[in-house]
């Protein structure tokens, strides 16, 4: 965590107040989160920016952070603790602030808000500043799903900012889309109304089914006799096995398409999208004698 | 999932919103001439929709911190809206694109 500020805001560290002003802004007008909305990397670099020139815009503690570098909001109790040391008669000057190596542990100072649910994998405030004067903070989170999971209309109840929050997740969401949920934000100020809670859903790919929208694919291997000679196969949906009749002369690569077998529509009650099957058909390996005896006479047949 | 909600056709005064706010009022003036916030009057009162607090900050603080001017932001607003198209669009496109891949 430990960064150094003038180099964030790319100045000198003689820089004047107004220098610093202006080299924030034009940083601020880069990464500003209002300018880069869903830009992960831009609110984090912001808030680096942020923090920077909080720190440096502000003459007391910019002295202190000259002075002590990282440890700069530990100041007073190094100063006191030089102060009890030369009491002390022991004389060891500090140099720099660098024997101070266990204040630093904690590692805490601008963790902002890091009250997540045990499903929220990150979620950023947004900006200090004026961010919330009237509105509530709007809360980002990211929310992961399996395919399967993603199927199925569920409750589910997550912790932000230690409060509890009920919620169902409809059926059929996809990767990448974002629900508002408002009012879970952070509280409004002076009757305005409170933040929304913006929940991104990241949906992990299945080892069987691959997901377009409501469509889903899957390969089916079919053995060469049942695509020679047609038949019928088992073929496993999101909710359950469904019997396929297999036309004769079944070439490879051929699609079926399963009508209503695929993925829930998102907020249509009872809607599915199709289930496409495309045939693979696996060559017999490991022929005995009299196998291959019987295709070579076929294919002289 | 939206939840029915009520709430956004609640209206809040301009002054109350300003004053929060720390916002000159003719900002909200210039605002409402570009189209960026529609204000609704009432017995010649002035007041801005819920729905459209968080929009408004938004440009206020774009104003108030990076020095923008209204036709900028102007500009801003449309291309952001281009920007959001694109985005969806662009997760579109990677959803597609998962069913030849077999990671994310």
């Amino acid at each position: 965590m430990a960064m150094d500020y003038y180099k964030v805001l790319g100045i000198d560290r003689k820089a004047t107040t107004e220098e610093i002003k202006k080299a924030y802004r034009k940083l601020a007008r880069k990464h500003h989160p209002d300018l880069n909305p869903n830009d992960k990397e831009a609110h984090r670099k912001f808030q680096e920016i942020n923090e920077a020139n909080e720190v440096l815009s502000d003459t007391e503690s910019r002295k202190k952070y000259d002075k002590y570098g990282d440890q700069w909001k530990h100041a007073d109790q190094i100063e006191q603790a030089q102060r009890d040391q030369a009491a002390a008669g022991g004389g060891r000057p500090f140099s720099g602030g660098q024997p101070f190596g266990g204040f630093g542990g904690g590692g805490s100072q601008f963790d902002g808000d890091q009250d997540l649910g045990d499903i929220f994998g990150s979620m950023f405030g947004g900006a200090r500043g004026r961010q919330g004067r009237f509105k509530g903070t709007d809360l980002q989170a990211e929310l992961h799903l399996d395919l399967r999971d993603a199927a199925i209309t569920t409750p589910r109840t997550l912790t932000v900012n230690g409060k509890q929050i009920r919620l169902t997740i409809p059926a059929g969401v996809d990767n990448g889309q974002t629900i508002r949920i408002k009012g879970h934000g952070g509280p409004g100020m002076n009757g305005g109304p409170a933040g929304d809670l913006l929940i991104t859903f990241s949906i992990g790919n299945d080892p069987v089914f691959k997901r377009e929208g409501k469509d889903l694919f899957v390969n089916f291997d079919l053995d060469l006799y049942t695509a020679v000679l047609g038949g019928e196969v088992t073929v496993d949906t999101l909710d359950g096995k469904v019997k396929v009749p297999v036309k004769a002369e079944t070439q490879s690569g051929t699609v079926v398409r399963l009508k209503g077998k695929g993925f829930p529509i998102y907020k249509k009650d009872g809607s599915f999208g199709d289930l496409f099957v495309t045939y693979v058909v696996k060559v017999p390996t490991n022929l005995n004698a009299r196998q291959k005896e019987l295709f070579e006479q076929l294919a002289k047949a | 999932m939206k939840t029915p909600d009520m709430d956004n056709d609640t209206l809040i005064p301009v002054e109350l919103f300003c004053s929060t706010c720390e916002v000159e009022m003719h900002l909200i003036d210039s605002l409402e001439e570009s189209g960026l916030v529609q204000i609704t009057v009432m017995q010649s009162h002035r007041f801005i929709t819920q729905e459209q607090v968080g929009q408004l900050e938004k440009m206020v603080r774009m104003h108030e911190d990076l020095g923008i001017n209204v036709p900028g932001l102007e500009a801003i607003h449309h291309m952001l809206e281009r920007m959001e198209a694109l985005q969806e669009e662009l997760t579109l496109m990677r959803n597609r694109l998962r069913r030849f891949s077999d990671e994310g």
